[in-house]
């Protein structure tokens, strides 16, 4: 029998070389730095969750109904007609909270230990074009429930193109589809989150992989492993062949993250109504605004951002144009850091506090993004530049302007920091 | 055994025992995925069995009514209508009803629970159109020798009141007679034998 | 370092409240808590027969079906005989025979359908509003709700509570806030005194926060059986790491 499927593995061999030389070069012929560290997981668990996502987007599919009169009947069928619909659906719910988790530590790694800088560059470039890609998946997804955040939400941020300076009005009514949010909408929200952007999804992923194992992973040190390598074999010193070493470990990286997300999905799906929003369960109802509408917690930091800058001549394109920036000055990380070391572990007092106050913002401006503006209460005394006593808003301004400014005034603390000598090897 | 033929054992029986256990866990994980796709409660009540009051059926009267989106006859025979089984025997395809679909109590001269009331699938066997009831007296229209019985308008086919097929017909088999249950004497379960609520 | 980050990553995780039910009583009538068991089938039984007498005139719970009530113990004929009015068959669903456009002119807004209420509503509130109408003469009803003001809905289990009024006292503290005292008085009494309508209350909320989730029990149950079967797979998976990486220094 093993002799039988020998012969079999050699045929295909002969004809298709490039499954073993890929499986060789991607796998065990892969040589990764052997002191990774938790922060190092998220990687291959935002890889699950994609499949997850995707296999239990296709099951959805089955049952699904894009029509305006019917797809919230549609979901309530899969959790109650469909056997075990139920399961699916917490399932892709669950998924898409755990997705931004798993991403948003992922990058945070990236920031801990400099994997943006040269030569992976480009696989941070990939990264940030898959979590804006990411961004529009769970927004065209979140339209297909059909509940009352869901046609708000997306009322809401079509609007917030409708901002733009002369085209805005037009390319509102161009990704509608009509004068309001509506079955049209709904319609071509669903092809875009069922197949134009998971496909884009795949294909980015794909490249982000190839990028890296071009130039070799990073690692917590902040070290380039293939300066050492062994002159006999030519593997680099601190490298381990990614097969078997870190497919095993990240089994057992998978297996916790199941467990987690499982207690999750059978016992808090909802998540106090942070992944399942109760206002939700309410069908989509274009003649009554709810009182609160705000986006799911994953996007709330920008939220935030977007609110906290005041009107301008009337338009609050402003505020879309720093939501917009907030995202998009990811992409120039690679440049704003101008450290002579990548891992923080090495670095001086300026970043890490820097870091640290960052952390602190982004996590205030999510909060903030999750409640009305008066949560926080009003000042009770009057200013001239008090356009509006809300301190909530005005603490988001400052978290607004934190955010910038960790960005912004990086390239003069990352040079003046005072960084410790960096090791020649790994450090487990 | 050497130290290194030993780890090798240790780990291979490491990963099989993680195989198994993963694999048992794949496979419940895969549970909800395939079961999903079986007929849905949606499906199940809109296929339900459809309940059919025949205390105020004349004789000779059809009765039609939908089940799983097909129309299924109810006719109460007359004691002529009985006769006339036994006459066209001949001339019939599968007089004995071999290769046509009905439940075992089905199977018999009458193709019935009871012979006065039959139940059967309005479709013809042929290509599905719904055929029509022609009664003995419609001689001029179905010839000298019908008996009466049932005619398709889509390509000719024709049947007795048993659901036969008549030789010289493009359809192959005898009408299909479905599950079916005398609730009582003054209703008929159509969908299923079972008498249980 | 990596101590104090991950610290102040976590520690916002545990400050987080959880997001209020969508409609909390806004900034008025506080709400109680529903006592009601979800694993009490009497209870469940007692809450649809209220429901199917009191409540599916006017409301619907059009994703909910008659013949999965069998969940909760009760038998086809039981089903049958004592709660299916509108329908023939039990595979059919709890539809409302009061169409959207009668319930508007009627009552203004059509009266929304209850299957997932008690999601968007919560549990407490549902328990809460239930038993807080009132006799209002200026309301199109007459009737009136604390947790829900203006209501459109009258109340529709009055011949159970009775009717009762509501005054509405406000008092303001010396830093000029105000507070509102609730006083109940009961005008008329109902087939049921208090601690009996509670219960029958209860048991209302306990079938609507049923149907909204019918799967909730087996969720949970099944819940345990994947976490104990992820513990013993860990367990494998975390050993078979161990002995990989025996090797590595």
């Amino acid at each position: 029998m093993a002799g039988r499927l020998m012969a079999l593995w050699d045929w295909v061999d002969a004809r298709m070389p490039s499954l073993a030389e890929e499986y060789r070069k991607h796998l065990a012929e892969y040589y990764a730095p052997k002191n990774f560290n938790f922060w190092y997981y998220f990687g291959s668990l935002a890889l699950l969750v994609l499949v997850i996502q995707i296999v239990t987007g296709i099951f959805l599919t089955m049952h699904y109904k894009p029509d305006a009169s019917l797809a919230f009947g549609s979901v309530e069928y899969i959790m109650r007609d469909v056997s075990g619909g139920w399961i699916i659906r917490y399932i892709h719910s669950t998924g898409a909270s755990a997705f931004f988790i798993v991403v948003y530590l992922h990058m945070f790694r990236g920031m801990l230990y400099g994997s943006y800088r040269e030569p992976r560059e480009l696989v941070w470039i990939f990264g940030v074009l898959i979590y804006l890609s990411l961004m529009g998946e769970a927004f065209f997804g979140y339209l297909l429930p059909w509940g009352q955040m869901s046609y708000w939400g997306a009322q809401v941020i079509v609007n917030l193109f409708g901002t733009v300076p002369f085209i805005g009005p037009d390319l509102a009514l161009w990704i509608r589809g009509d004068y309001v949010v509506s079955d049209a909408t709904l319609n071509r929200f669903f092809a875009m989150h069922v197949i134009a952007i998971p496909l884009v999804l795949l294909g980015l992923v794909v490249v982000h992989l190839l990028a890296l194992h071009d130039v070799g992973s990073n690692n917590p040190d902040g070290i380039e492993i293939k300066k050492r390598k062994d002159p006999r074999s030519g593997h680099p010193l601190d490298g381990i062949p990614f097969h078997p070493y870190y497919t095993v470990k990240d089994i057992v990286g998978a297996v916790v993250f199941l467990a987690v997300f499982c207690a999750v999905l059978f016992f808090a799906p909802e998540m106090g109504g942070y992944f399942l929003e109760y206002n939700n369960f309410i069908p989509a109802d274009p003649l009554k605004t709810p009182s609160h509408i705000a986006p799911v917690w994953y996007f709330t930091p920008y939220y935030t951002i977007l609110r906290a800058v005041p009107p301008l001549f009337n338009s609050q394109f402003p505020g879309v144009l720093a939501m917009g920036v907030a995202v998009l000055i990811l992409f120039f990380l690679p440049w704003l850091d101008r450290s002579p070391v990548k891992s923080i572990r090495y670095r001086g007092r300026l970043y890490k506090g820097a870091l640290a106050i960052f952390v602190v913002a982004f996590l205030v401006l999510g909060y903030l993004g999750t409640e009305p503006t008066t949560v926080w209460g009003q000042f009770d005394f009057d200013a001239f530049f008090l356009d509006t006593k809300d301190i909530a808003t005005w603490a988001g301004r400052l978290g607004t302007v934190i955010y910038f400014l960790f960005f912004v005034l990086m390239p003069w603390y990352t040079a003046r920091d005072r960084c410790t000598p960096v090791p020649d090897r790994v450090t487990m | 055994m050497s130290e290194s033929q030993k780890i090798d054992r240790a780990r291979r029986n490491l990963i099989v025992a993680t195989s198994v256990v993963g694999g048992a866990a794949s496979v419940g994980a895969a549970v909800p995925f395939v079961v999903s796709m079986w007929p849905s409660e949606r499906a199940k009540a809109a296929g339900a069995p459809v309940e059919v009051e025949i205390a105020r059926m004349e004789p000779g009267e059809l009765k039609i009514v939908e089940w799983r989106g097909k129309p299924v006859w109810v006719v109460r025979r007359t004691k002529e209508m009985l006769d006339s089984l036994k006459v066209v025997a001949s001339r019939l395809t599968d007089p004995e009803s071999s290769s046509s679909e009905q439940p075992d109590y089905a199977k018999n001269e009458h193709r019935a629970r009871k012979s006065e009331f039959m139940v059967m699938e309005g479709v013809c066997t042929h290509l599905g159109c719904s055929p029509q009831m022609k009664s003995a007296e419609a001689k001029a229209e179905m010839g000298a020798d019908w008996t009466g019985g049932f005619y398709c308008p889509c390509h000719g086919s024709k049947f007795d009141y048993a659901g036969r097929v008549f030789k010289g017909a493009p359809a192959p088999l005898n009408l299909p007679v479905p599950p079916y249950v005398f609730l009582s004497e003054t209703t008929i379960r159509i969908g299923d034998d079972k008498k249980g609520a | 370092m990596r101590g104090i980050l991950l610290a102040l990553l976590l520690a916002p995780l545990a400050a987080l409240a959880p997001a209020r039910a969508a409609i909390a009583a806004e900034a008025g009538y506080r709400l109680d808590r529903s006592p009601h068991d979800p694993r009490d089938l009497v209870s469940l039984q007692a809450g649809a027969r209220t429901f199917v007498n009191y409540c599916l005139n006017c409301h619907g719970a059009q994703f909910m079906r008659y013949n999965r009530l069998a969940e909760i113990g009760l038998s086809e004929a039981q089903i049958r005989d004592n709660l299916m009015f509108p329908v023939d068959k039990v595979g059919e669903t709890m539809r409302v025979a009061l169409g959207a456009k009668d319930g508007k002119e009627w009552f203004g807004v059509p009266p929304p359908d209850l299957s997932v209420i008690a999601r968007s509503r919560s549990p407490d509130w549902l328990y809460t509003y239930l038993r807080t109408f009132y006799r209002d003469a200026k309301t199109v009803t007459g009737w009136n709700n604390a947790v829900f003001a203006n209501v459109a809905m009258p109340h529709a289990l009055w011949r159970l509570q009775g009717e009762r009024g509501l005054e509405i006292i406000p008092h303001t503290d010396k830093a000029g806030h105000v507070a509102l005292e609730y006083k109940w008085t009961q005008l008329a009494p109902g087939a049921q005194g208090t601690v009996q309508y509670d219960a029958t209350v209860r048991d209302l909320v306990n079938f609507l926060v049923y149907i909204g989730e019918p799967a909730a029990q087996s969720r949970k149950r099944i819940g345990i059986v994947v976490l104990l079967v992820l513990g013993v797979l860990f367990v494998f998976a975390y050993a078979l790491k161990k002995e990989y990486w025996k090797d590595v220094h």
